[in-house]
């Protein structure tokens, strides 16, 4: 029987790490709404402009931001052999690596789902709006963690892999970008939110297998 | 049968000969297509007259681009379980050509598209989101495939990428499909395979014919300089030991 508990550790030590010095979970808090505010200066401030594109710009930001960090996701814990480490025991990696990346999530991914309201806010969205759009965020964002995940598994071992990262990964956020943002538009709810979950569901069962054989080429 | 293939030495051997033969065959089909297309099939207005020659180039490398992913996918596949090394050569030397094809396909689409429609580029046409997403998903493996210090690492990261990648492919085929169909009714292109009358027809399946035998050719070669490139390996290294 396997035992938890380095699931366990690599859920604490993501956490751990992202308030430990270097403001870890604040970069992309800062990063998204960074991009966010670009977007007046540079289409112009006209409310009904920013009301047709708001949820579109959040959607980008979102992709952009929860790559900002991956980079360092895996490279940390090879460069200190902990990942060698978790390879030996007789818990599945895969399990593992699904517990760092949604660790990383809860500390990264959900503080811009619930930004999203304040920055929708500024862009002019429709106050009733905000509370679907927030758990379509909540459910892409999910799914852009977990193939940002598999890119950032797959270039753990590679300096400097933060732009390839972003080229691995930014294909496979498709899917879940046309449906999150057809979610948003009024009346398409319901059946584009559940496409939404499904692309979330669909890379929660791949992409923690892809990270771990990934991970596992790391270490070798 | 995998087996029978993945002798290095055998695939040396034939494809010595065969690559060339490709070769040949490939580029006389490729140029017999394109010389109907240019001076013996008739213009059609309705596709906006001269420019609609660019079809014979277009529609084949487009089918080569799907194609070629697909391959990659399969090779990597092959590797990933069994380990032949060709299989490795084989995805590695099928994703520069499957990124020029679908280069050419999204080029040829735009000159195209240019008179017809009236614009280089249609974001909204799902069959060219499609194609440029192939060609991010080539570009991608290329450059993790650079990145990796060791040929194994290279090789194991690519198809792991690969295979990933194959798999969202569906994926991201339903979900532009979805999207384009809801910005944009009925396709502006629009090709009835069987209603197209036999004189462009045979032409375009000739073409494409040649390409695909142009393109195994391709494949072969840099297989070969591939095989070549690690049996230099192998002597620099035992020069390196003092053998």
């Amino acid at each position: 029987m396997s035992s938890p508990a380095p699931i366990r550790a690599a859920f604490r030590q993501a956490i751990a790490e992202a308030w430990a010095g270097g403001a870890g979970a604040l970069l992309p808090i800062g990063f998204f709404a960074g991009a966010a505010m670009l977007v007046p200066f540079t289409v112009g401030s006209e409310a009904d402009q920013l009301a047709a594109i708001g949820t579109g710009v959040l959607w980008v930001a979102l992709a952009l931001a929860s790559l900002v960090s991956m980079e360092r996701l895996f490279q940390a814990d090879l460069e200190d052999g902990t990942l060698e480490l978790w390879a030996q025991e007789d818990c599945p990696l895969f399990l593992v690596a699904a517990a760092k990346i949604l660790a990383h999530w809860t500390v990264s991914g959900l503080p811009l789902v619930l930004l999203t309201p304040l920055i929708g806010l500024t862009l002019q969205l429709p106050a009733e709006q905000l509370l679907p759009a927030m758990l379509a965020y909540g459910l892409g964002g999910l799914a852009f963690f977990l193939w940002g995940g598999v890119a950032g598994a797959l270039a753990a071992s590679v300096p400097r892999g933060g732009l390839l990262i972003a080229l691995l990964a930014l294909p496979l956020f498709i899917p879940t970008a046309i449906f999150g943002a057809l979610a948003a538009e009024p009346g398409t709810v319901g059946p584009n939110l559940l496409f939404l979950a499904a692309t979330t569901l669909f890379a929660l069962a791949i992409a923690p297998f892809a990270a771990s054989a990934a991970l596992r080429l790391a270490v070798d | 049968m995998i087996s029978i293939f993945a002798n290095p030495h055998r695939f040396m051997k034939l494809s010595r000969w065969l690559a060339p033969a490709c070769l040949a065959v490939g580029v006389a089909l490729i140029a017999w297509s394109v010389w109907q297309a240019l001076w013996i099939v008739p213009q059609d207005d309705y596709q906006g007259g001269d420019i609609m020659r660019a079809l014979f180039i277009h529609v084949p490398s487009a089918w080569l681009a799907m194609g070629s992913y697909m391959g990659l996918a399969l090779a990597s596949f092959v590797w990933f379980i069994w380990r032949h090394e060709l299989a490795d050569m084989a995805a590695k030397s099928v994703a520069p050509i499957g990124a020029g094809y679908t280069a050419m396909c999204l080029a040829t689409g735009s000159i195209w598209g240019k008179p017809t429609w009236g614009t280089w580029w249609l974001w909204d046409d799902a069959r060219m989101m499609s194609v440029l997403l192939m060609f991010f998903l080539f570009l991608g493996y290329m450059a993790l495939r650079a990145a990796m210090d060791t040929r194994q690492k290279a090789a194991r990261a690519g198809a792991i990428l690969a295979m990933v990648g194959a798999v969202n492919v569906p994926l991201i085929k339903f979900s532009v499909d979805i999207w384009a169909s809801i910005h944009q009714g009925p396709s502006v292109m629009r090709m009835d395979g069987p209603s197209m009358p036999a004189v462009y027809l045979t032409p375009l399946l000739i073409g494409a014919l040649g390409h695909l035998i142009f393109f195994a050719s391709l494949t072969m070669t840099l297989m070969r300089a591939e095989v070549w490139r690690r049996r230099g390996d192998v002597i620099m290294a035992r020069k390196l030991a003092g053998g």
